[in-house]
């Protein structure tokens, strides 16, 4: 793994999963890792057992549901899919993610004095 | 809000389904792991390489399950539940010490919650009324007095009543109920029975709703209606063996003087939550109540006590101001027909209730709460020699990786255990103590049969639970975990610095507890010592074998025909063997009065105070209580109806209308219907309470007034036991009616008066022994300790020579410095704090020398006895045994 990888913030991990979730319907938690790692061009620095504890999280605030099923290939897993109310919470806290980045984008780019550019 | 709420529900719930939650991760791990290897095969691997690199991408699998647990779980939960597992198991280990320490707590907690109970039981709860806070009792005379100075006449109630604005409604009871004697007919001997006379509008006022039958209508409450009776709930179950059917039966009930004779319905029956006695009464059980019929009251002067439920939103003080106008309004109407102008002082009936017991009961909490330090003091000196002696477990957890919040975190839950099952035994405990004071009925303190450890005083336990815990644990926790982890681990006995460091804040824990037993062993020394005072008190009658019982005077309300009837009563009497006095009074002292007035014919124009206590005596009856004749003579039976009207004064009595001059053969207006002459002086007689001076008191012959109900009274040289049927039988074989009463001791009467200061004065003295007992076991803890350690130095200073006297006296110097000191804060912290409770104090300074060196000496030598022990132990030790350990 290269030293050059994301570390991620506090709850960004949920909050990927939640898009993923709501963008390619249900999937099972290594399917939710892979999209991440994909997705994000192999720049998040993520140990793959570390989305369970997220999945966890989301399913007790009932964000997620969770089911047994067969995979493509005939294996048993575990599939995830967004509730209703985990729609809402997505749409929430990506506006919300939205507006921190805009706002932390602006503060960066503020021209600093002196030195340093 | 919701998503929180049912995350942390989800959380509980996985607490409990940990085993099917994990297998269940296991499996989704290994699906996971699987379903990367099939990729990773797609791509073209060895499965050797496919595997190893999907298990790579994971990362470490216990890693995942921990975080999946903390993430679903209660984290802290679960330490808390490994802290308790080590607790229990190392409690186990030190049973002794755990049960002492138990026990210790469980005695403080205890008391503190009995207290608390009374305390809330009394002060904090409010009455147990509908909307207590609007009731108002008012009174005239500024409250003080005896009952007819309180109290107010049929018309000036009826007058207030119709033109008040602050009040939604006013009632009253008579409160004279026990000058009538009432007796319910039964199958056998008429059975007395306490009846109180209330207004119709007395109950509904309350919110006092019967679970029987109904409240009494306008027309029972007339004269000649239909008579009407409502039963208390104790009485109900007592005499009737709580049968439903008796509501609307009739019973026949007997009183004298006869407002209500005859038979009478039974219309209801009220709640066991009506305690009549405990609110208005102390002491007093009622069985009955009637109507007060107003028509029939209306001539006997002041005799209603008046109680008023407020308007919403009017405050006391508004009402108080609108009284201040209306009643001399009133009395400008009343000219004529009213007594006094009824200045009228509002009291919140919960104030005039339990008011005069605010502060002992405050004084109560306040030492019961030093005690309650003391134990914690005690437990936490404990604790921390515990704690010592596990250094070596400590330092080992540490070096294993244990940080110091959690060392903190697991002393802290050993003492939260060690007070939790304190508290659960204590709870027991303070249940028992407020079962055995509801059952107290001779004691004069109000509420106190409703007294039980209720909610609150469940959560008061908690929360002394917990205080105790955090108090006894904190100081041992922080102390030990903070101990240094290298010399802790170091082998070798207990290490010197380490040793004495810890000493020194064992002592000063002991300095403290000293100190705070000195101010509680001071506190109850001085209310000792007025308990005592008041004890001593000339009451100036003597209340050793003379008991009263209350007969009945079958006269029909003629002077003419009671003089004979009693003279005859008596004689019989006194012919019993074994009573050497008798006579008889229609009141008793320090158990209820009325006033008149009493003015000397040459004062009859000024307009002071002229108020006196009135007791309807017959001859006999000043010396078989032992009351002391100081001039004259007393009445006699030559006093008769026909004749000139004879008073019998007291000192004070003289003092104020005959200053200076001699009473005897002076004449006064107020008693009788023309004037009365006075024949006789006595001394005083504390007549209303012990602490209180006595007031002008006129005793009158019963031939010449009309006495509310007879006492009579006997001194015997037999127990009261074995008089009483021999004077039952003779009373029945002169009137047929008497009821089958008891003697009751004057002595009783007396503790009644002083039972609210024994309560207070015994339950202090307890705290005081308990916490000199707990600050006796701390000193010998410490210097005992102290001993152990220094075994080797003593050991060797014995080899070189010192007598086991010099040694004995080294460690009860260090015991006496300790003490000392303890001492000296306790006993300048006593000095403040008796100024604070010199309001209770009766006859006792509040640095009243004697209890000061007296309480300082018994400290000073039981904690000298405590040191003496491990001092005899020290000289013992056998040098040789030390030097060979070396």
């Amino acid at each position: 793994m290269g030293k050059d990888r994301l570390e991620l913030l506090q709850g960004t991990l949920d909050l990927m999963v939640l898009r993923t979730l709501a963008g390619m319907g249900p999937l099972h938690g290594y399917g939710i890792a892979r999209r991440i790692e994909q997705v994000s061009g192999e720049e998040v620095l993520l140990n793959q057992g570390t989305i369970y504890a997220s999945l966890v999280r989301l399913q007790q605030r009932g964000w997620i549901s969770a089911e047994w099923g067969v995979s493509e290939n005939h294996r048993k897993a575990k599939f995830y899919a967004i509730t209703c109310h985990g729609r809402k919470q997505l749409a929430q806290n990506t506006a919300y993610w939205r507006r921190l980045t805009d706002l932390m984008g602006r503060m960066l780019a503020f021209p600093s004095k002196g030195a340093e550019e | 809000m919701i998503d929180a709420f049912r995350r942390t529900w989800n959380r509980v719930l996985a607490m409990f389904r940990r085993d099917r939650l994990d297998t269940d991760l296991d499996a989704e791990i290994a699906s996971h792991v699987e379903a990367a290897t099939e990729e990773n095969l797609r791509l073209g691997m060895g499965l050797e390489e496919a595997r190893r690199r999907a298990l790579v991408r994971f990362g470490s699998v216990s890693r995942a399950m921990e975080q999946h647990r903390e993430a679903r779980g209660l984290p802290a939960l679960d330490v808390l539940g490994q802290d308790l597992r080590f607790t229990f198991r190392t409690l186990r280990r030190d049973s002794a010490l755990a049960s002492i320490v138990i026990l210790v707590l469980a005695l403080g907690v205890g008391a503190n919650v009995a207290v608390f109970s009374v305390v809330n039981t009394i002060l904090l709860r409010p009455l147990p009324f509908h909307n207590p806070n609007q009731l108002v009792w008012l009174a005239t005379n500024g409250g003080k007095g005896g009952l007819s100075d309180q109290t107010y006449t049929v018309s000036a109630f009826e007058e207030f009543q119709r033109h008040n604005q602050s009040f939604q409604e006013v009632t009253s009871y008579q409160t004279f109920f026990n000058s009538i004697q009432y007796k319910l007919a039964g199958k056998s001997d008429p059975v007395p029975i306490v009846a109180v006379e209330v207004a119709e509008n007395f109950f509904p006022l309350l919110g006092v709703e019967p679970p029987l039958g109904r409240l009494f209508t306008p027309d029972e409450c007339r004269k000649g209606g239909r008579p009407a009776a409502l039963l208390s709930y104790p009485f109900w179950k007592r005499q009737f063996g709580g049968d439903p059917s008796i509501v609307g039966r009739t019973v026949t009930i007997n009183a004298a003087p006869a407002d209500i004779s005859g038979p009478v319905t039974v219309i209801g029956v009220l709640p066991a939550s009506f305690d009549f006695g405990s609110v208005f009464s102390p002491g007093m059980q009622v069985d009955v109540f009637v109507p007060a019929y107003m028509d029939f009251w209306r001539t006997w002067g002041n005799t209603l006590a008046v109680i008023g439920r407020l308007k919403p939103g009017v405050a006391l003080a508004q009402a108080q101001a609108e009284a201040d106008i209306l009643f001399p309004q009133l009395r400008a109407i009343h000219r004529q027909d009213w007594y006094s102008d009824y200045k009228s002082t509002l009291f919140g009936l919960q104030d005039r209730v339990s008011g005069k017991l605010r502060r002992s009961l405050y004084v109560l909490w306040c030492a019961v709460g030093l005690m309650l330090l003391i134990v914690c003091i005690n437990v936490s000196n404990l604790l921390l020699a515990r704690g010592m002696s596990r250094g070596k477990e400590f330092a080992m957890r540490t070096a294993l990786g244990a940080g110091r919040g959690r060392l903190i975190r697991q002393l802290l839950t050993e003492s939260l255990v060690l007070s939790g099952a304190g508290a659960m035994l204590g709870l027991a405990f303070a249940w028992a103590v407020t079962f055995y004071l509801a059952r107290q009925n001779q004691m004069a303190l109000p509420l106190l049969s409703t007294v039980r450890v209720d909610v609150a005083a469940f959560a008061w336990t908690m929360l002394t639970a917990i205080a105790a815990g955090v108090i006894s644990g904190l100081l041992p926790a922080f102390k030990v975990s903070g101990s240094n982890l290298q010399e802790s681990l170091k082998d070798g006995g207990p290490g010197m610095t380490h040793g004495r460091r810890h000493e020194r804040l064992r002592s000063t824990l002991v300095v403290s507890e000293m100190a705070l037993a000195c101010v509680l062993l001071i506190g109850a020394g001085l209310l000792g010592r007025s308990f005592l005072r008041l004890l001593d008190v000339d009451l100036g009658f003597a209340p050793t074998r003379v008991a009263a019982i209350k007969i009945e005077v079958a006269d029909g309300g003629s002077r003419e025909r009671r003089g004979p009837m009693v003279q005859q009563i008596l004689e019989r009497v006194r012919a019993i063997p074994g009573i050497e006095a008798a006579g008889t009074t229609d009141m008793l002292p320090l158990d209820r009065n009325r006033s008149w007035g009493l003015v000397a014919k040459e004062n009859v124009n000024d307009r002071q105070d002229h108020g006196t206590f009135v007791y309807v005596v017959s001859p006999g009856y000043l010396e078989t209580m032992g009351m002391r004749l100081r001039r004259g003579r007393d009445i006699s039976w030559h006093d008769r109806s026909d004749s000139e009207c004879a008073i019998v004064i007291n000192e004070v009595a003289a003092r104020r209308e005959w200053p200076g001059q001699d009473p005897i053969g002076r004449l006064a207006y107020g008693i009788c219907k023309g004037e009365a002459r006075v024949v006789g002086v006595i001394s005083d007689v504390r007549e209303s309470s012990l602490e209180e001076q006595a007031s002008v008191q006129t005793y009158i012959p019963l031939t010449q007034a009309d006495p509310e109900g007879a006492e009579l009274v006997v001194r015997t040289r037999l127990p009261v036991a074995a008089v009483e049927p021999p004077v039952l039988s003779t009373l029945r074989s002169l009137n047929p009616g008497q009821p089958h009463t008891q003697f009751r001791a004057i002595q009783q009467i007396v503790d009644h008066a002083v039972s609210p200061r024994r309560f207070l004065m015994l339950l202090v003295t307890s705290f005081a022994a308990f916490g000199l007992v707990l600050a006796s076991l701390g000193i010998y803890g410490v210097i005992s300790y102290s001993v152990t350690r220094q075994s080797q130095e003593i050991g060797i200073r014995i080899a070189l020579g010192a007598s086991a006297a010099r040694v004995q006296l080294g460690v009860v110097g260090q015991t006496l410095r300790l003490t000392l000191i303890g001492i000296g804060i306790g006993g300048a912290a006593s000095f403040a704090v008796a100024k604070g409770i010199a309001s209770l104090l009766f006859g006792t300074e509040p640095s009243d020398p004697l209890i000061f060196t007296a309480m300082m000496s018994l400290l000073g030598a039981v904690a000298l006895l405590a040191g003496h022990i491990p001092a005899r132990r020290a000289s013992r030790i056998d040098p040789m045994a030390v030097l060979r350990g070396l």
